[in-house]
């Protein structure tokens, strides 16, 4: 029996020839990641371990984007030790206010994953370099700072579900709304410790940032990791963000595969995930009238430069409707700028939306964006769990840029047609 | 490794931001973290929580973020094991790394009642509960986890090299 791309990924790592699934291996990284809310957890952790320095300087990182730029004296203590930490240990990628992002998007962006890499982060939404081609899963601070001290990481290799696609995105349909898709056919534990492979000829209508957007969702089903197979979109992507070569590996004709879904993109329509989980998916046209009062457009799943494009070509010439609140996140400080060079911050601000330091902010309820008592808020962020963006009566309805822009627009959930 | 506790039982899908919410992030204290466990869902929990107390959950236990300050909120508001239908996998990984007892066994999980006393004897695989007299058999963890289990967490375990 073949092995899976995961698999191939995780023996090469492991110095094995053969991996099958259900075994335990124990796998050299070639990055650990950490932000401003688990790294102090990992730091006491890796002190407690009794090691002396990390295991490699320029494989260690850590970026300050949950509640920063800090929100509260207790956040600034929280940087504080994640900046002392990376100084005494003179770590080469930490990422403070000024030249820190969300991390997932930022990572990509400074080249620091590559195809063919093991990344583990303390971080669920670590699975988004699946979309480059590499193994890369969320872990607990325990786990960071194990792999801080040695460089490894144990894992049980994992069966994998394979989603094949074809057929091309119809306009303004984007990665979001196939894997939102995906997810409310598979169920929030459908892929529970598998791998979501995801390959085709589809894929070649996929941008980078769709596919980083597909894979960051993979943990809301329930996975291990999400993975694309490696074209050449991801390799001139990487060749445009790193020195580093990349590694491809291609699954056997003969892996094995639990499940495949055919999953046709021309298919896939506007998709929103009612609260309180990502699976209860919606399309937009079963919808109804639904009012909101915010809207946030950003995160690691959505606050890249393509998915602000989107939104700003919705919004341009328009208003956001009155008694909403749209917050716009450019998910790293290159985004921030290259989307003021292309006048999309300015459409934003014209049409009556805020924009943003770089933060994870709302998306966790943390700054930058609470909901109060019974609000209701369309966002491009990836949980809509109870209480997740502020009070615990509050709603979030998961969808697409373009819905959300368009739903800022009519202060009801929206489909793109109807405001253009 | 044996406990006794009564239960306090939830269902399906306990995500992370419920277990301890992220606004009590800014800290990683593990009373203040427990001060707030469950909260969002249960505003009881804090206060009828005893020492030894046994949570039981549905399917997908523990999903969403992978703040290991989700099971550290349990484990320090007094809880000795965590039962469920499934786990999901952060949450499995950081409880074990942190020493909190968790056991999958959908069959346990749906019939153990909220208030039964349950006894769990993990050596043997063995769930009693002591309310119905019911026991359930529940598979034992794999050695590589023992191992770590063994050695009190994987801090503990790479501090005496008997993981490396």
């Amino acid at each position: 029996m073949g092995m899976t791309m995961t698999q191939k990924i995780l023996a090469a790592h492991a110095g094995l020839d053969k991996v099958e699934a259900g075994q335990l291996v124990l796998v050299d990284l070639d990055l650990v990641l950490g932000n401003d809310i688990t790294s102090p957890v990992a730091i006491k952790a890796f002190k407690q371990m009794g090691k002396e320095s990390v295991f490699d300087k320029e494989k260690v990182t850590m970026v300050m984007d949950h509640f920063a730029p800090n929100k509260d004296i207790k956040a600034a203590q929280q940087c504080m030790m994640c900046r002392d930490f990376c100084g005494d240990q003179d770590i080469t990628h930490f990422y403070d206010v000024g030249q820190m992002g969300i991390e997932h998007a930022l990572l990509p962006e400074k080249g620091l994953v590559v195809s063919g890499d093991a990344v583990i982060g303390a971080d669920s939404h670590t699975c988004t370099y699946g979309a480059l081609g590499a193994f890369s899963t969320g872990v607990g601070s325990t786990d960071m700072a194990c792999g801080m001290a040695i460089g490894k990481a144990w894992f049980k290799v994992p069966p994998a579900l394979k989603f094949e696609l074809k057929g091309k995105l119809g306009k303004y349909i984007s990665g979001k709304d196939v894997i939102l898709h995906i997810i409310g056919m598979i169920g929030v534990d459908g892929a529970l410790y598998k791998s979501m492979e995801f390959v085709g000829e589809g894929l070649a209508s996929l941008s980078m940032a769709d596919r980083l957007c597909m894979a960051n969702m993979a943990i809301e089903a329930g996975a291990k990791n999400g993975i694309f197979a490696v074209d050449d979109i991801t390799k001139a992507y990487v060749k445009a963000h790193s020195d580093r070569e990349p590694v491809v590996y291609e699954a056997d004709a003969d892996a094995e595969y639990e499940k495949t879904y055919v999953i046709d993109l021309s298919e896939i329509r506007h998709t929103v995930a009612f609260p309180h989980l990502p699976e209860n998916t919606k399309t937009t046209d079963e919808i109804g009238d639904i009012p909101i009062q915010q809207v946030v457009i950003g995160s690691c799943t959505n606050g890249r430069l393509e998915d602000l494009k989107a939104a700003a070509e919705i919004m341009a010439g328009k208003k956001v409707a009155k008694g909403v609140r749209c917050i716009v996140i450019p998910a790293t400080q290159q985004i921030y700028l290259d989307a003021m060079e292309a006048g999309y911050l300015r459409t934003f601000i014209e049409c009556g939306a805020v924009v943003s330091t770089p933060t994870c902010g709302p998306c966790l309820g943390g700054h930058m964006g609470i909901l109060a008592e019974n609000e209701r808020a369309v966002a491009t962020t990836n949980r809509n769990f109870i209480g997740r963006m502020g009070h615990t009566t509050s709603e979030i309805y998961l969808a697409s840029p373009e819905v959300a822009a368009a739903s800022a627009v009519m202060g009801r959930i929206a489909a793109p047609e109807e405001v253009l | 490794m044996k406990m006794t506790g009564s239960v306090i039982k939830y269902g399906d899908n306990i995500d992370t931001d419920v277990i301890i919410p992220a606004r009590y992030l800014n800290t990683s204290d593990h009373k203040e973290l427990a001060s707030h466990c469950m909260e969002d869902i249960d505003t009881t929990f804090t206060s009828r929580v005893k020492d030894g107390d046994i949570m039981v959950g549905g399917w997908n236990f523990g999903c969403g973020s992978s703040r290991e300050h989700a099971p550290i909120a349990i484990k320090a508001s007094g809880i000795s094991l965590v039962v469920a239908k499934s786990f999901a996998r952060i949450f499995y990984r950081n409880a074990i790394n942190i020493g909190l007892a968790i056991v999958e066994s959908p069959e346990a999980a749906d019939a153990i009642a909220e208030g039964d006393t349950v006894t769990a004897d993990l050596d043997n695989g063995i769930l009693h509960d002591e309310t119905t007299g019911k026991d359930y058999t529940i598979e034992p963890f794999p050695a590589f986890i023992q191992t770590i289990i063994e050695n009190g967490g994987l801090v503990e375990s790479i501090k005496n090299g008997s993981i490396r």
